[in-house]
């Protein structure tokens, strides 16, 4: 499982007058746990919008499953989670549940265990906007789960869970990778470093490393992630 | 287009329309009592309310649709559902079809309240038949709709949503022949009033008042308006873009 899932070249996006993205190359191995890692406002959710193909790009190429982003055909391969949930705040979980079923074409009885895996079984019948932000969250994340898409996509999934419900989202995460799926996870806080197969750290619109923890860690000689992410934003800047 | 998640849109957009009680409530109600006050104000006095109780079945579905529909999707774009909806298989037809269709059902049950209303105890007595009166009071709120769900792509926000209403439906309404028979207007004022497509919304229910076939002319209305609720749909799909800057 050694394929390329994801392939960019030469991407940059301009969003109001600034360029945001310049320039970025880079590829995702297919099966994989990739986390995008950055500080706020770096481009995390503008590079993911533009991989699922719904961001304008000035320049460049992006590829994913071999085909160009946003490519008809991809549509029922991708899974996106936005950053902010996006689900009916109206409709009870099992009725989000069934509407997305019904737009992806998948049987409606998936959604219990899309809702399993989110640990939420027992609030099928709760109107979303009555959850709190991490539940909606994760109502949000199993709606993309229904599809069983060959790559996911997750912005910042894991922001205000608490640490024993993350760490069950980070085993998720890899029991789809070992299954073949290929995920692309955003964090903006450097402790999720440790849970992803390799790791693209981002910052101001560009990809200042790329490789596994491992390999970060020798290149860097520093024990802790967060510590090699400011050695090699320092090394840049130098 | 798919025929499986057109259905499912416009169960969902049902779903949450009755989920909310307070504006189920609105929908239904407040045209029934604008109705009886109408009654009241022209005091009983047939002809007048024969005449103006009909043409506002025509202009309830159509206003009410308007509002509700732009807000429904304003919200559908600021919530991310929309974005997320278009990275999916789903066609933007499926998506605006499902809203027709969902919006459409809750005006047909909005019109025959108010139809039962009026020609029930208000004893309104329109020469054509009850079904033509339905048919145009349903194709008027699907026109209601399109042209919502158009407006709602230059919204940013419920509050410009929301003043859509009197920049876009208040002026119809004033030159629709409502207020003041369209042919005692200014020249300038009739002409712009035979580009606006609540005009055609409210002649056919002033022809079904006069007569009970199905007239050429009442034909024609009918055909404006569900011509131009196609238009303003193919239009809205044009700014249901995939991609966003
Ligand atoms: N809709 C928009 N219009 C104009 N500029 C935008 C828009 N959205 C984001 N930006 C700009 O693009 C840059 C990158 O934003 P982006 O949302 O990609 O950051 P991020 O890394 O996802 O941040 P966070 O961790 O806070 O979610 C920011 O400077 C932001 O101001
Ligand atoms: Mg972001």
């Amino acid at each position: 499982m050694n394929s390329t899932a994801i392939k960019v070249e030469g991407l940059r996006v301009d969003r109001g007058h600034r360029t945001v993205l310049n320039g970025l190359d880079f590829a995702i191995p297919a099966g994989a746990v990739t986390g995008l890692l950055g500080p706020s406002g770096c481009g995390k959710t503008t590079l993911i919008r533009s991989i699922v193909g719904v961001q304008r790009v000035k320049a460049g190429t992006v590829e994913v499953l071999g085909r160009p982003a946003g490519a008809k055909a991809l549509r029922s391969r991708v899974g996106y989670v936005t950053q902010a949930p996006s689900v009916y705040a109206d409709l009870t979980v099992a009725a989000n549940l069934r509407y997305f079923a019904s737009v992806l074409g998948v049987p409606a009885d998936r959604g219990d265990a899309a809702l399993d895996a989110v640990a939420l079984a027992d609030r099928r019948g709760d109107v979303v906007g009555r959850l709190s932000g991490g539940q909606r969250a994760r109502v949000s994340l199993a709606c993309a789960l229904l599809g069983e898409p060959e790559l996911l996509v997750l912005d910042e999934p894991t922001v205000g869970l608490d640490p024993l419900l993350r760490r069950d989202l980070w085993r998720l995460f890899h029991d789809l990778a070992a299954r073949g799926t290929t995920l692309l996870v955003s964090s903006h806080v450097m402790d999720e470093a440790d849970r992803c197969d390799r790791l693209l750290l981002m910052r101001e619109g560009a990809i200042v490393a790329d490789g596994t923890p491992a390999e970060l860690r020798e290149r860097t000689g520093a024990d802790d992630l967060e510590d090699a992410f400011v050695r090699v934003v320092e090394a840049v800047a130098a | 287009m798919n025929a499986r998640v057109t259905l499912a849109t416009a169960r969902r957009v049902l779903a949450q329309l009755h989920g909310d009680h307070r504006t189920v409530a609105l929908l239904l109600i407040v045209p029934c009592v604008l109705m009886a006050l109408l009654y009241w104000v022209f005091d009983g006095d047939e002809r007048v309310f024969g005449r103006v109780g009909l043409m506002l079945l025509g202009v309830f579905p159509f206003v009410t649709m308007f509002l509700v529909t732009s807000v429904a999707m304003l919200r559908e774009r600021t919530s991310g559902t929309l974005e997320r909806l278009l990275t999916t298989p789903l066609a933007k037809l499926d998506l605006l079809l499902g809203y027709a269709l969902a919006f459409g059902v809750a005006a047909l049950v909005q019109a025959a309240l108010a139809s039962a209303l009026a020609l029930g105890p208000l004893g309104l007595d329109p020469a054509g038949s009850v079904t033509l009166v339905l048919t145009l009071a349903v194709a008027n709120a699907v026109l209601g709709m399109a042209l919502g769900l158009l407006v709602s792509a230059f919204a940013q926000s419920e509050f410009q949503a929301v003043q859509f209403l009197p920049a876009f439906v208040l002026p119809q309404l004033l030159l629709c022949g409502l207020i003041a028979p369209r042919d005692q207007m200014a020249g300038a004022l009739e002409a712009i009033s035979t580009v606006l497509p609540m005009t055609y919304a409210v002649d056919g229910m002033n022809q079904l008042a006069r007569t009970s076939e199905l007239s050429g002319d009442l034909l024609v209305d009918l055909l404006v308006v569900v011509g131009a609720a196609a238009a303003a749909l193919a239009l809205g799909a044009g700014t249901l873009r995939r991609r966003t800057a």
